[in-house]
């Protein structure tokens, strides 16, 4: 696709790419069961951090993905599994949807020693590089142009590695996000800019914090390919996703997305909410991506039973993770000095 | 006399100086409706309106940018940066910009502004949201940095920032915005910047801390009492301009001098003061001047209150130092 061809159409283009999307009935009902299975292990796994962190067995802050599961696993179904992904403090979602054991997420939560960072980053900063899951980021927008590095990286390596980048729409105000928008289209890198748009930036509704209403906008400007749609069907931001994945990968161009969703929960776990209703809140929630999923299984032949054994398997999983988390040690004060610089440094 | 928190004790004073003065502007992100991440501005919105309480964008560099150039046309903004953690995108304007007016334009212009972000470790927030950088700002000539440990000194000491002549760096220790209560006057007064205060007399070792350390050196303070050291504390209160006489009248008092403070050691505010004590009361000292600090490390998740030099990591330093 042209670059001029991409900008034009904001709102894209089927039909998929044939070679990827699953073609027979059940192997299409068996993905989507595995989609389905990752977003109910997030929401899960999450639902039980909320009640840890009311325990005082998580401590600090706690942003919950509850709502917009379909972003994260929608569009990382679309990646190889050696592709990057880097994103923000909301960041649990994307971790287990990128392959990260559910055990290593939630001692990392708890501050453990056997957590993905061993305890010293907690919730808002996950990383494991093995997995290709180059980290939260609680800095708003700062790790926006290290994604324009990773792309760069991949480019010049010659490995056919895209990276997803992804952001809220508060990010979208910074400049760290120009430049790393900038950056890209100059040097035509292979990097997805993904925007979740969940309407707020905290307290702040977008229309007090944007001049414009639809944030792909923003990469008109640059030259960039753009998309825009709802997060409401998993399989459908999967293939958009797939569309920029493809973009990325086969003509080394990026695409900035904006995917419209909704956090069913507060900012963080300290926040109390006031500035939205209940009423917008019970309206948003008719368009679960979970039930969604849940309903599309079924009229595709999924049996009820079938559905409930896998979230018994799900429960187990959670369980497991969190027992792990608690029953293993916190780090000890020496673990600062390797973990700070390469050699011994002074106190 | 109201009893106040250190929260309240600021919202007040700002509430009071919007009240007077027309020329007062608030800005940052939620600070309008929503009355800020920790509802310092509460109320303020409602009050004054969003010409005056303004919701910004997430654009630090935006935000200090537009109010130094808010102030260059007489108004006098008082950002709020979420954390100051959240500093650095605007860094590059409070550097290269907001500290060189009054140089550079032959002192004829000055870029009055307030800066107030909360500071400091206490609520398990990791890397992103706990650090004390306020070397990394005094080290920048031109401005002046101020922090609070209690809601009389808050009030005070804001409605004299905001009337002060120079840019000033307000760091709120966001670990006793609630914990630290005390009665606050209601209307108008100011606590001077670049006065210390000795907020305890002894003879024995001089302890020189502020922000929400100072707890924690009274309380080893108060223990090292117990074992017959009797210790002086200092609060500084303003961090830049150094109010380095009160420092040195009690160094020469007690020729021992232990500095506690939550920020790295290395290049640390610490380090300064020790530099000055050496330069102007050497003769005096009967021990090497002892810091107690937070860590040389990113400030960690996890290991939180090994990291913060409490009172049970001072009072061996104060031992250690009263037997030299
Ligand atoms: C540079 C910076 N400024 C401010 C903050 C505080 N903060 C954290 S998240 C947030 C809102 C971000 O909203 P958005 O980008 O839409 O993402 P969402 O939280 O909705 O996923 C703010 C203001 C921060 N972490 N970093």
């Amino acid at each position: 696709m042209t670059r001029k061809k991409a900008v034009a159409e904001a709102t894209p283009s089927r039909p998929a790419p044939p070679h990827a999307e699953p073609e027979g009935e059940s192997e299409a009902a068996a993905h989507l069961l595995e989609l389905y299975r990752q977003m109910q292990t997030i929401r899960r796994i999450e639902e039980e951090c909320a009640r840890s962190y009311a325990q005082g067995k998580i401590g600090g802050f706690l942003h919950l993905y509850i709502g917009q599961e379909s972003v994260g696993v929608g569009a990382l179904a679309a990646l190889r599994p050696d592709d990057y992904v880097i994103g923000t403090y909301r960041d649990h979602g994307l971790a287990i949807a990128k392959g990260m054991p559910p055990r290593a997420v939630m001692a990392e939560l708890y501050g453990k020693v056997t957590g993905c960072s061993r305890g010293l980053g907690g919730s808002m900063h996950l990383f494991d590089v093995a997995h290709g899951m180059l980290g939260g980021y609680g800095i708003v927008g700062g790790h926006i142009p290290l994604a324009a590095g990773t792309a760069f990286a991949s480019k010049y390596r010659g490995d056919g590695r895209v990276t997803l980048c992804f952001f809220g729409e508060g990010s979208v105000s910074i400049g760290s996000f120009h430049e790393a928008l900038s950056l890209a289209a100059l040097w035509k890198l292979p990097c997805v800019f993904i925007c979740e748009n969940n309407e707020y930036s905290m307290g702040t509704p977008l229309q007090r914090t944007m001049s414009v209403e639809d944030v792909s906008q923003k990469a008109l400007a640059y030259g960039m390919a753009r998309d825009r749609f709802f997060a409401r069907d998993v399989l459908e931001v999967e293939h958009r996703i797939r569309e920029a994945v493809d973009r990325a990968r086969e003509t080394s161009e990026p695409t900035l997305v904006e995917v419209r969703t909704y956090r069913f929960r507060g900012h963080s776990m300290s926040d109390p909410g006031k500035y939205r209703t209940s009423e917008e809140i019970e309206a948003q929630k008719k368009h679960d991506p979970l039930n969604r999923a849940r309903d599309q299984l079924k009229t595709m032949g999924k049996s009820e039973d079938e559905l409930a054994k896998l979230d018994a398997a799900i429960e187990e999983v959670v369980r497991d993770a969190i027992e792990h988390a608690e029953t293993s040690p916190e780090p000890g004060p020496e673990i600062l000095e390797e973990t700070t610089y390469s050699g011994p440094f002074a106190r | 006399m109201p009893q106040m928190n250190m929260v309240q004790a600021i919202n007040d004073a700002l509430r009071l100086e919007m009240r007077k003065n027309d020329k007062v502007v608030v800005l940052g992100e939620d600070v309008g409706k929503v009355g800020g991440v920790f509802r310092v501005t509460a109320g303020l919105f409602d009050e004054f309106g969003d010409d005056r309480v303004i919701d910004t964008p997430l654009s630090e560099g935006g935000i200090i940018g537009a109010a130094i150039g808010m102030a260059l046309y007489g108004l006098v903004p008082v950002p709020e940066i979420q954390f100051s953690d959240f500093i650095f995108p605007a860094y590059d304007q409070i550097v290269s910009e907001l500290a060189k007016f009054r140089y550079r334009s032959g002192g004829e212009y000055v870029s009055k502004l307030v800066i107030r972000t909360p500071v400091g470790g206490g609520i398990r927030g990791g890397h992103y949201h706990s650090q004390s950088p306020e070397s990394q700002f005094i080290h920048v000539a031109g401005l002046k940095v101020v922090c609070p440990t209690n809601p009389y000194d808050a009030k005070g000491l804001l409605l004299a920032s905001i009337r002060d002549p120079d840019p000033v760096l307000f760091f709120e220790p966001k670990r006793i915005y609630r914990a630290a209560k005390g009665e606050v006057p209601e209307g108008d007064y100011t606590v001077p910047l670049g006065k210390a205060s000795v907020l305890k007399e002894g003879k024995h070792v001089t302890i020189v801390s502020w922000g929400a350390m100072v707890y924690e050196a009274l309380a080893a303070a108060e223990q090292a009492g117990a074992q017959g050291i009797d210790c002086e504390v200092i609060d500084l209160r303003t961090l830049w301009p150094l109010d380095i006489d009160t420092i040195i009248a009690s160094v020469k008092k007690t020729g021992r001098v232990v500095i506690v403070h939550e920020a790295p050691k290395s290049c640390g505010l610490g380090g300064e003061i020790v530099s000055l004590i050496n330069e102007k009361a050497f003769l005096h000292l009967e021990a090497p001047p002892a810091r107690v600090t937070g860590f040389d490390t990113p400030f960690p998740y996890t290991l939180e209150l090994e990291y913060l030099p409490l009172a049970h990591r001072i009072l061996p330093q104060i031992v250690e130092t009263a037997q030299y």
